[in-house]
């Protein structure tokens, strides 16, 4: 954890630390690619949480909570949830069903604009939804020991 | 070979024997340990065995997801959970200990009895892949022409129920902030004793 940097786990910091750019990149990969492949908002917030997870753990939950806030954590788990609940209002608004993306740009019957920018809105309200709800209860764990101590585990 | 099974399928069935036969061996571990340290971890390794037996079974979206969630995050929030807590679970007393194995072998029994009405895997004619399967295979290339149906299906056709997933993830972030706080005590403190030696 977070002491001081000639104690034992310099192994596992050099080989944490290039990981977490590649757990972040591959998050973005399984969202944007979730249209054609298994994955999607749910396992990319997942997995972009993952890689803040293993920055605290290797580098200590303060530096990680200096990186990402934890008020920037949970105003974006409230904001992926009102975007994802107002594409459904978009949707009412242009006069259909609740979530229909039909309608969202009123466009002809067999237009695929509105299902297809529908799902990624929505897709991308569960990523920050997910990603910032995961953060915040691990803030919420974590947040509660000021320095875990390697007797601890 | 072995009941009827060849080639490939011997090789999948053998896989899946494998694989259940780690999951029965973790489980029966995790019920023995009492170090709340290796049960966490256990039960990492739990869910990447299950995840690894879903790719077996073709249920991708399924074992992504059981490999995100329960391998990677709920092992993370687990043990930091086991740090407010104590190390070790407390020893069961006598008695107590009869009734969890009559419970487990009562449970097991019925879902047993319950497989043997299920269809066959992969069966053509399972209600699953009749009714409202084979609708969104026919439907989602002309209505929502996106290639993964499974997303297509998440999104769109059932995005209602998406929506209040995705609520019900919210929750449970905010029922864990009001009983835990925001977690920034920690951060405050490390603030505080740098103040104080300066």
């Amino acid at each position: 954890m977070a002491g001081p940097r000639s104690d034992h786990h310099v192994i596992l910091r050099v080989v944490a630390k290039p990981l977490i750019p590649i757990i972040a990149l591959f998050a973005l990969y399984v969202h944007f690619h979730g249209d054609y492949s298994p994955g999607g908002g749910f396992q990319a917030g997942v997995i972009i949480v993952v890689a803040v997870v293993l920055y605290a753990l290797v580098f200590g939950i303060t530096p990680a909570m200096r990186a990402v806030p934890p008020v920037f954590a949970r105003s974006l788990a409230a904001l992926g949830f009102i975007i994802f609940a107002g594409v459904g209002v978009w949707a009412l608004v242009m006069g259909g069903n609740f979530l229909d993306y039909d309608v969202l740009f009123n466009e002809e019957p067999g237009g695929h604009m509105g299902q297809h920018y529908g799902i990624i809105a929505v897709e991308v309200g569960v990523l920050f939804a997910v990603a910032g709800s995961m953060l915040s209860i691990f803030y919420a764990f974590a947040g509660r020991v000021t320095e875990i101590k390697d007797e601890d585990w | 070979m072995i009941a009827g099974y060849s080639g490939a399928d011997l090789a999948i069935a053998l896989i899946n024997v494998l694989l259940l036969g780690l999951l029965f061996v973790v489980g029966v571990a995790i019920a023995r340990m009492r170090s709340l340290f290796a049960i966490v971890m256990l039960s990492g390794i739990y869910s990447l065995i299950s995840a690894t037996w879903f790719v077996a079974l073709d249920a991708v979206d399924v074992a992504f997801t059981e490999a995100a969630v329960g391998a990677g995050i709920s092992t993370a929030l687990l043990l930091g959970a086991m740090l407010l807590t104590a190390r070790t679970a407390k020893p069961e007393k006598g008695a107590m200990q009869i009734v969890p194995i009559l419970v487990v072998l009562a449970t097991g029994a019925m879902l047993v009895y319950a497989t043997i009405d299920l269809p066959a895997f992969g069966d053509p004619d399972s209600p699953a892949n009749t009714y409202v399967g084979t609708d969104y295979l026919e439907r989602t290339p002309k209505e929502i022409a996106v290639p993964n149906i499974v997303t297509a299906v998440l999104a769109s056709y059932r995005g209602f129920d998406t929506l209040g997933e995705t609520g019900v993830v919210f929750t449970a972030a905010l029922a864990v902030i009001l009983l835990l706080g925001f977690g920034e005590r920690s951060l405050s403190a490390t603030f505080n004793r740098k103040k104080d030696k300066q």
